[in-house]
C-alpha cells in the first residue's frame, strides 16, 4: 500500500510543507475564505491544460499546441456568441452553439495533431509546434490582434459563479480529472496509453491499435482544451490570439512535479491534482508576499529543473539498490 | 550524377524556392530588383546564424528554446556597457563580450542535459523561463538606446555600393558577410572536422556513440555552447540592426528559427540536416514572408502560411520516408 501510493504521500508531505512555509511568509490571513476562494477560481484553467498536458506526456510526447488550441477554440466561441447575442444578457441557447462549436474546433486541432503523428509518423514535438504556429496564426486572422469582450451571463456563470460555494470552474476541473482519471484507470484505452509510453512495439505486437490510441489520446487532448478555453474567456470576459502564453511551461511542471514521467508510460491524475495544489499556493503565497510576477515565473523554470534533478537522483538510487 | 542531385531533400526545397520567386516575380517585378536581394539578406542574416547554431543542436538530437533568452540577455549586457562606457570599447570586444558570454549561458544548458538526464525541450523551456524572468525583473522591461556613433556607423558599412533610380545607395551590408562567414563556420565544423562528424554519431545513436568511445559531455558542451555563441553573436546583430535592445523583441523567435531549420531538412529526432539544407531553408522563410509584403497580403495572415508551409514540407518529408522504407521491405521480401 505504501510503496504503490508512495510518491503521492511524498507530495502531500510537500504540500503540507509548502503550506506551512506559507503561513510563516504571510501569517494566518493566507487561509482567509477570501483567498481560498480566489485560488480555487485560479487554477482550474491550469489544472484543466495540465490534464491536456498530461495524457499526451504519457504516450511520450507532447503537446506544444495546447495554448494556441485553447485561444483558438475560444475566439470562435467569443465571435460566435457576440455575433448571435451582441447585446450580452441572457442567450442561453447561443451560449449553447458557441460551447459546441468551440468543442469541434479544438477536436479538430487534435485530430489533426494525432494524424500528424499516427499516421505520419512525425515526432510529437514537431507536429504540435506546426499546428501551434498554424493554429495561432488562424486566431491572429480572426481576430486581427483585437481583443473580443461582452458575453451573455450564462456565460460569464462558467467563469465566475458559485454553486454550493464551490466556485463553477472548480466543480468543472473535478469533473473533467474525474472523467480522465476514471479513462486511464477503469478502461482499455487507459490501459493502452500506458502500455504504449512504456513500450511502442511491444504495444503494437500485442494487438493494439497504437494508431487508435494516439488519435483518441490527441483528440481528448484537444477536447480538453476547448474546456480550458470556456473557463478562460468566461473568466476574462474577453477572448484574445495570445492568452496564456507563459502556460506551457507550468502544465509541464505541474506533471513533472506530480510524477507525470517525460519518458512516458506512468503518472496518475491524483499525482497532478496535488501538485496543481502545490503550485497554486506557492503562488498566491508569493503573490501576497509582493513578489513580482516575473520573479515567480524565473522561480518556476528553477523549481522545474530542481524536480527533475530530484527525481533524477531518486531513479538512479533505485536502480543501484536493485542491482545489488 | 542528375539523379543524385534531384533526388536530394536539398532539391526539393530548392525547387519550391524557384516556383515561388516566379509567382511573386510576376506579381511584383520589384522582387528581383538587386535592391530589394541585399535588404531580405540583411533582415534575415540574425534567422541565418541562429538557425546554424540550432541545426548544430538537432543534428546532436537535442533542441535549444532558450537561445532566444540568451541573446536577449547577451544583447542587454552589451547594451549597457556600451551606454556607460562606449567611447572606450570597439566592435570586436563587443562581439568577443556577446559570444563569450552566450557560450557559458549555453554551456549551462549542456550540463543540465548531461548530468541530471532532462530532456532538452523541457531542460531549455526551464531555463527561457528562468532567464526571461530574472532579466525583466532585474531590468523592469525597460528599453534601451542612443548607442555611441561608431556603433550606428560600422552596420552602414558595405562591401560594394551601388545607388538607385532615386540616388539611395545600398550594397552587400556587413551583417550579411558575417552571416556568411558563419554559414561556412558551421560547413567547416560539420562536413571537415571530426567534431562535426561525431556530433552526427550523437543524433543518430547516443548509445551507440558513448560506447564508440565519445566524450558525450563534451559534445554536448560544444553543442550547446556553440548555439549560444550565435545566440551572442546574433543578439549584437540584432542591437546592430534595429539600434534598440528590449527585453521582449526576441520572444517567439525561436519558432522562426526551429522552422527554418527543419524545414531544410533537418530532423528532431538527431543524426540528419546540412547547412546548405538549412541556408535554403531560411531562404524559403526570407521569400514567403517577403512576398506576401510585396503582393500586400496582410501581416496577420503570415504565421497561418508558415504554420501550414511547415506542416505541409514536414509531413512531405514524413511520406517520403515512408515511401522509401517502404521500399526497402519489398526488396528484403524478394
Amino acid at each position: 500500500m505504501f510503496r504503490k501510493n508512495s510518491e503521492l504521500i511524498v507530495l502531500i508531505l510537500v504540500l503540507a510543507g509548502t503550506l506551512v512555509m506559507m503561513l510563516a511568509l504571510n501569517g494566518p490571513s493566507f487561509f482567509k475564505l477570501g483567498n481560498i476562494q480566489s485560488m480555487a477560481f485560479q487554477f482550474p484553467e491550469l489544472g484543466v491544460l495540465s490534464l491536456a498536458m498530461m495524457i499526451a506526456m504519457l504516450t511520450s510526447g507532447i503537446n506544444l499546441s495546447i495554448i494556441a488550441s485553447t485561444n483558438l477554440s475560444g475566439i470562435v466561441m467569443a465571435l460566435i456568441m457576440t455575433t448571435l447575442a451582441p447585446n450580452g444578457g441572457s442567450a442561453p441557447v447561443v451560449v449553447l452553439l458557441a460551447l459546441l462549436a468551440g468543442m469541434l474546433v479544438a477536436a479538430l486541432i487534435g485530430l489533426l495533431n494525432g494524424w500528424l503523428i499516427a499516421y505520419l509518423d512525425i515526432s510529437p514535438i514537431l507536429a504540435t509546434l506546426g499546428t501551434m504556429i498554424l493554429v495561432s496564426g488562424f486566431a491572429i486572422v480572426l481576430t486581427k490582434g483585437y481583443v473580443i469582450s461582452g458575453f451573455p451571463k450564462e456565460m460569464l456563470f462558467i467563469g465566475n459563479g458559485v454553486v454550493l460555494g464551490i466556485p463553477v470552474p472548480l466543480l468543472i476541473f473535478l469533473a473533467c480529472a474525474g472523467i480522465l482519471s476514471l479513462i486511464l484507470g477503469r478502461m482499455p484505452l487507459g490501459m493502452r496509453i500506458y502500455l504504449f509510453g512504456s513500450n511502442p512495439t511491444a504495444t503494437f505486437y500485442s494487438g493494439v491499435n497504437n494508431k487508435t490510441v494516439l488519435m483518441r489520446v490527441y483528440l481528448i487532448s484537444g477536447l480538453l482544451t476547448s474546456v480550458a478555453a470556456m473557463i478562460m474567456i468566461a473568466r476574462f470576459n474577453s477572448a484574445k490570439a495570445d492568452y496564456g502564453e507563459s502556460y506551457v511551461l507550468l502544465t509541464i511542471l505541474a506533471c513533472v512535479l506530480g510524477g507525470v514521467s517525460a519518458a512516458g508510460g506512468f503518472g496518475r491524475v491524483s499525482g497532478l491534482v496535488v501538485a496543481l495544489i502545490i503550485l497554486q499556493i506557492i503562488s498566491s503565497g508569493l503573490n501576497l508576499f509582493g513578489v513580482s510576477a516575473f520573479l515567480t515565473v524565473a522561480l518556476w523554470g528553477i523549481v522545474l529543473i530542481f524536480v527533475m534533478v530530484i527525481k533524477y537522483l531518486l531513479e538512479q538510487r533505485t536502480l543501484r539498490s536493485a542491482s545489488r | 550524377m542528375i539523379k543524385k542531385i534531384t533526388s536530394r531533400y536539398e532539391f526539393f526545397v530548392f525547387m519550391v524556392i524557384v516556383i515561388f520567386s516566379i509567382i511573386i516575380g510576376a506579381i511584383n517585378p520589384n522582387f528581383f530588383k538587386l535592391e530589394n536581394i541585399f535588404d531580405i539578406l540583411q533582415s534575415y542574416s540574425l534567422t541565418g546564424i541562429f538557425a546554424i547554431g540550432m541545426l548544430i543542436v538537432l543534428i546532436s538530437g537535442g533542441i535549444d528554446l532558450s537561445f532566444t533568452a540568451i541573446a536577449t540577455i547577451t544583447g542587454y549586457t552589451v547594451a549597457v556597457l556600451l551606454l556607460s562606457r562606449g567611447t572606450q570599447l570597439n566592435i570586436f570586444v563587443v562581439f568577443l563580450l556577446a559570444a563569450v558570454m552566450g557560450t557559458l549561458l549555453g554551456m549551462v544548458n549542456a550540463c543540465i542535459i548531461y548530468f541530471f538526464k532532462i530532456p532538452p525541450i523541457i531542460a531549455t523551456i526551464a531555463t527561457q523561463n528562468v532567464y526571461y524572468g530574472l532579466l525583466t525583473v532585474i531590468t523592469h522591461g525597460k528599453w534601451l538606446y542612443g548607442f555611441p556613433s561608431w556603433f550606428g556607423a560600422f552596420v552602414k558599412l558595405k562591401v560594394f555600393n551601388l545607388t538607385n533610380a532615386n540616388d539611395v545607395r545600398y550594397g552587400l551590408s556587413i551583417v550579411t558577410v558575417i552571416w556568411f562567414a558563419v554559414i561556412l563556420l558551421g560547413w567547416f565544423i560539420l562536413r571537415k572536422t571530426v567534431l562535426g562528424r561525431s556530433i552526427y554519431a550523437l543524433g543518430g545513436n547516443a548509445a551507440s556513440a558513448q560506447r564508440a568511445g565519445f566524450n558525450i559531455l563534451r559534445l554536448q558542451l560544444f553543442v550547446y555552447g556553440f548555439m549560444g555563441l550565435m545566440a551572442g553573436i546574433g543578439s549584437v546583430i540584432q542591437a546592430l540592426l534595429v539600434q534598440t535592445v528590449a527585453p521582449n523583441s526576441l520572444v517567439g523567435k525561436e519558432l522562426d528559427v526551429i522552422a527554418a531549420v527543419v524545414l531544410g531538412g533537418a530532423s528532431l529526432t538527431g543524426g540528419v540536416g546540412t547547412v546548405l539544407g538549412t541556408v535554403l531553408g531560411v531562404a524559403l522563410m526570407a521569400i514567403m514572408s517577403n512576398g506576401l509584403t510585396l503582393m500586400h497580403v496582410p501581416s496577420y495572415w503570415y504565421k497561418v502560411v508558415t504554420g501550414f508551409i511547415i506542416l505541409a514540407s514536414v509531413a512531405a518529408g514524413a511520406w517520403r520516408r515512408k515511401a522509401t522504407s517502404n521500399k526497402k521491405v519489398i526488396i528484403e521480401a524478394e
